[in-house]
Parts: C-alpha cells; structure tokens; sequence
C-alpha cells in the first residue's frame, strides 16, 4: 500500500469510527481519530500477524492501553479481517462482539482485555519478558496516552523495561494533548515527557503522530534500536480529521448525532 | 508437635512446582526471602523476575508473562497484594481469566510486631468476589505446599493465603488434596466447626476439650473458599444441625460468610462466626495477639457453647 493509498484508507477508517459511534451513541471519538493514523501504520507496515489465525504463537503484540479509543482498533481489526465488519454496528450492544472496552475474549484480535488506565504497559512489559525467557522473536507494541502518563503504574512498568533492557518493546506515546477535563497541562503535566522516558532509560523518538512516513520510520528505527525499550512520542491533534472536534475535549467521549455525524461525513469525505 | 510456617510450604511447592513444568515463572519484589521465593529463585535464576516494590506493576507484568504463555508466580504480602493491585487483578487477570497465580504471604494477625498495616484480614473478602478467581487458605506447611503445585497445575487465577509464623503440622505428606474438596479432619455429630488456615489447628484443640465435656465436634478444614465444596459443607450441616465458623480474618466477606451465604440458602441452621471483629490489628507477639482477637481454641470452645446453649 502505498503512502496516498495509505491516507485514503486512514480516512475511510475515520469514517467507519465515527459511524460506529453514532450508531452506539456513545463511546469516545476524540482519542480514537486522534490514534487512528498510528494504529493503522501498525497493521498495515509494521506488525507481523496474521488475521486469519489471531493466536498464532509468533505473532507481534498490540496492546491498548488507553482502551476507551478500542473503535479505533475495532475499525482497523475489521478491516484487516480478524471478523466481519458487520459487527461495527453492534459496537457496545449486549451480545456484542465489540464491547465499551477491550475485551480479549469478545473480540479477535484483541490481546488482553482492559480500559482501566495505566495497566497497558506492565502487560507489555510482561509478555517482552516472557519473549525473553523463552528465546521468541516477537515485538509488544503498547499504546497509550497522555493523560494516562499520570498513572503511577505506567512508571512502575517503565522501569522495569529499562532496567531489562527490553528492546523487544515499543511504547507508543498518543500524544494528544488533552483529557476529559480540558488540556493535560492544565489538569496534570505529564511534562518534560521526553526527559521523563530518557529518565527511565528509554530510547525516545519524537514525531507528527499523522505524518505516515514519519510514523513508519519510527517503528522501523525502534525495531532496529538495541539495549532499550523504545517509546515512539506521536504529536497527534485530538478529533484530528474532523474541524469541529480536533483539539475539543467535549469530544472526548460525546458520540455525534445524526447530523454531526453527517457534518463529520462530508468533511472526511473531501 | 512438629511446627513450621506455612510460608515455607509455599517456597518448596513453588520449587517443585518449577521443577515439574519450565514454564513456572516467579516474580520478585523485594520480600523474596520473607516470603520464600527465594528458593526458587536459587535453584532456578533464569525464571526468577526482580521488579521491586511495585504491586501493581508486578500484576501486571505477571499477566503478560502468562499471556506469552508462561506460569506466573506473583507472590507478595497479601494485604498489599490484594489491596494495591486489586484493580489489577479484576480487570487485567480476572477479567481476562488469565493463568496467574498469587501468594498472599503475612496473612492474618499472626503477622504479630508489625503491626494493623501487615497484618492482612481483609483479601479474603476482596480475592472470594471477583470472578473466575480462586481462593485457598491451606491449614499446615504440608497443605500449602500441595495448594501451591496444585495451583500451578491448574488453568486460571488463584489466590493462596499464608502465613508468616511457625504453625502446627496437622496433616501428612499422603494426605489426599484437592482444590475444592473440604473434609473432615475430626469426625463428630454436635456441632460441625468449619475452619481454615491456622485455625483449623485450633478448631482440633477446641474440639478435644469439648469432647471432654461430651460435645463431639466434627471439624471440616475447609482449605478451599473459592470454589466452595458445597456438597460436603450442606451434608455437614444437616448432620450436625449447628455450625461454627474459624478464621484469622474479618468476618465480614470472609470465609465464613462464604459458608454462611451458602448455608443460609440451602440448609439454614445456628451459627457462629470466629473471627476479627470489625477492627484493626496491632502490634504484639503473635500468639498473644491470637488470643486477644479471640482467634484461639478458647473463643471457638466459646462459640459452640453459646451456639448449643450449654454455658
């Protein structure tokens, strides 16, 4: 796929968030336009996996941290094939596949269940481990997002992975700049964030988290990078695609009526 | 009578546990000699993992660790264990229905001279209400070694509480062990005391006094609170027709209401609860706190009394 095939498809993934969320009538779409380019890139450059086998053993891992942007994910894993895109529309019904938050015994695809903030990366860390151990090859990617930073464990799990050196690790950094309650920095600084990560004897790579060449090239450059984790710091712009949500925390997690839906539309459409 | 923490069960279960299967990974966070990890750690370095003092994290890299499929040992003091990663272990382990198992070491007021802050009475109450969990509270060294491999033979989570102090031996190496199958260690007809843990030593002690005073206690070391031998604890009760509870905890959530919960709906008879009351532990000597919470042979013998009307 190449970079304007790439694009168009971000685009239609936009799409498919913002209509699963209306449908749902709720859910977060600030978090998850702002993740969708990265998450993309993931599945379409980087990750080796294989769709038509979820559990195969050599698999990389995804994991999302920041659950509550799972339609992000939902959006891509459909379209990549792990199950049939009709089941967007059932996004956070009872009997859903696609539940309010990951769910790894609901959803292909889907690693380990979660959505309670700050456990994503101890995860990651963990199966980086487990790779070690065992001699295995795959990489963890975990994705989480500013705000999240101001959980404690999210540095317990930092630390742990600069001090085993796991280089087999990616963390990825949705760098959004806001939270429900408005910017991060006026509700908690997560800042000096890059200062923070090299404090824990991370390798650090700062980009525009919607540049898809700068996004594939980071993960090629964490994959190459040995004796540290990697966390990737993607600058991206909460709601990013469409002008009346970017960069406003009440889209947090508002869903669009018919008619915002309809306005999102026409404007991803272009 | 032969005496032995039931800490040291644990470590030599956990090693035996390693030695059957490669994939049994123990976790470290600083307390590794206090809670006896430190033999695995000995006789097998490559699957022992340091992380310090970081319970959360601990959980969560347990997860992870049985995600790339691993057995994953996280062994901590139960009260911070339970306590400070209790969200952790819900909605990463339980939720997920992963195959992590917990050591809750120090557990019960027998902690003694540190004090309220590690004496945990509570992770029973806190461990029993998630789903998919597993709850043991083994009676002797030889018990919570058997609970320990057992736990790493089984699929999904599992809590094992133990304790810190030298405990009488009660049971034998060919003693049978099942998680989820209670028994009665003492047969008798009066009275059916159901205990765990330590107190099921007491619960024996209680029961020969008794007898004494020609009360014939049967007394079921009910080693498995999660899931309960249902079966075993209704024939009990209808036989006996009177129940006394044993435990080092709160009795609020504890063992004992698991037991009561399940007696009250398929076969209600009196009962009394031994156990905390509703407090806080302190600092003291072990078995001096055990008698001043009322956790010793005296209280139980005090129980079955009121319950049979016969003080």
């Amino acid at each position: 796929m190449n970079a304007e095939q790439l694009m168009q498809k971000n685009q239609a993934l936009r799409i498919s968030i913002l209509k699963m969320l209306a449908t749902a009538k709720s859910g977060h779409p600030g978090g998850s336009l702002s993740a969708i380019d990265i998450i993309s890139v993931l599945y379409h450059q980087v990750l080796k996996h294989d769709p038509k086998k979820p559990q195969w053993p050599e698999r990389d891992r995804f994991i999302l941290s920041k659950g509550h942007v799972c339609p992000a994910h939902y959006a891509v894993l459909a379209d990549q094939g792990y199950f049939d895109p009709v089941a967007l529309d059932t996004l956070r019904q009872y009997g859903s596949i696609l539940q309010g938050h990951p769910s790894m015994h609901h959803t292909p695809g889907v690693e380990v269940s979660g959505g309670s903030l700050g456990q994503g990366l101890s995860i990651a860390v963990g199966m980086a481990l487990g790779a070690k151990i065992s001699h295995e090859a795959f990489r963890v990617y975990c994705m989480m997002g500013d705000g999240e930073l101001q959980e404690g464990q999210i540095w317990e799990a930092a630390m742990a992975a600069g001090y085993y050196k796991l280089d087999g690790l990616c963390g990825i950094v949705d760098f959004n700049r806001m939270q429900i309650d408005g910017f991060t920095e006026d509700v908690m600084s997560v800042n000096p964030i890059r200062d923070k990560w090299i404090a824990f004897n991370w390798h650090v790579i700062e980009i525009d988290g919607h540049d898809l060449t700068a996004i594939e090239n980071a993960f090629y450059q964490a994959s190459a990078y040995k004796g540290k984790p990697t966390v990737i710091i993607a600058k991206t712009i909460k709601g990013k695609g469409v002008s009346f949500m970017e960069n406003n925390a009440a889209w947090h997690g508002t869903a669009p009526n018919s008619e915002e839906l309809a306005k999102a539309l026409t404007e991803l459409a272009c | 009578m032969v005496k032995k923490p039931t800490r040291d069960g644990y470590g030599e279960g956990l090693v035996e546990a390693g030695r059957r299967n490669p994939k049994v990974v123990a976790i470290g966070a600083d307390i590794t000699a206090s809670v006896r990890v430190n033999w695995f750690q000995e006789k097998y370095p490559e699957r022992f993992i340091s992380l310090g003092i970081a319970e959360q994290n601990q959980v969560g890299v347990a997860a992870g660790l049985s995600l790339s499929g691993h057995v994953p040992f996280a062994t901590n003091y139960g009260v911070f264990l339970a306590g400070r990663a209790w969200d952790q272990i819900r909605t990463t382990v339980c939720y997920g229905n992963l195959n992590v198992k917990f050591g809750g070491a120090h557990g019960g007021i027998s902690v003694g001279p540190d004090g309220a802050t590690h004496q945990a009475l509570e992770e029973i109450a806190v461990m029993r209400c998630l789903p998919n969990m597993q709850v043991v509270v083994p009676a002797d060294s030889i018990e919570t070694r058997k609970a320990t491999i057992a736990a790493a033979e089984m699929i999904g989570p599992i809590y094992i509480r133990f304790g810190r102090e030298k405990v009488p031996i009660i049971t034998q190496a060919e003693t049978p062990f099942k998680i989820g199958e209670a028994y009665a260690i003492r047969e008798g007809t009066d009275v059916a005391i159901i205990a765990c843990g330590a107190m099921v030593y007491e619960s024996l002690v209680a029961a020969e006094q008794l007898a004494e005073e020609g009360i014939e206690a049967m007394v079921i070391n009910n080693h498995t609170i999660k899931p309960l031998d249902a079966k075993m604890l209704i024939e009990a009760a209808a036989r006996t027709g009177a129940i006394v509870t044993a435990e080092e905890h709160q009795v609020a959530g504890g063992m004992g209401s698991a037991v009561l919960e399940l007696l009250a709906q398929h076969c209600p008879v009196p009962a009394k609860m031994v156990g905390v009351k509703d407090r806080f532990g302190e600092s003291g000597d072990p078995d001096e706190l055990m008698a001043a919470f009322d956790l010793k042979h005296t209280a139980i013998i005090n129980a079955v009394k009121t319950l049979l009307k016969r003080q």
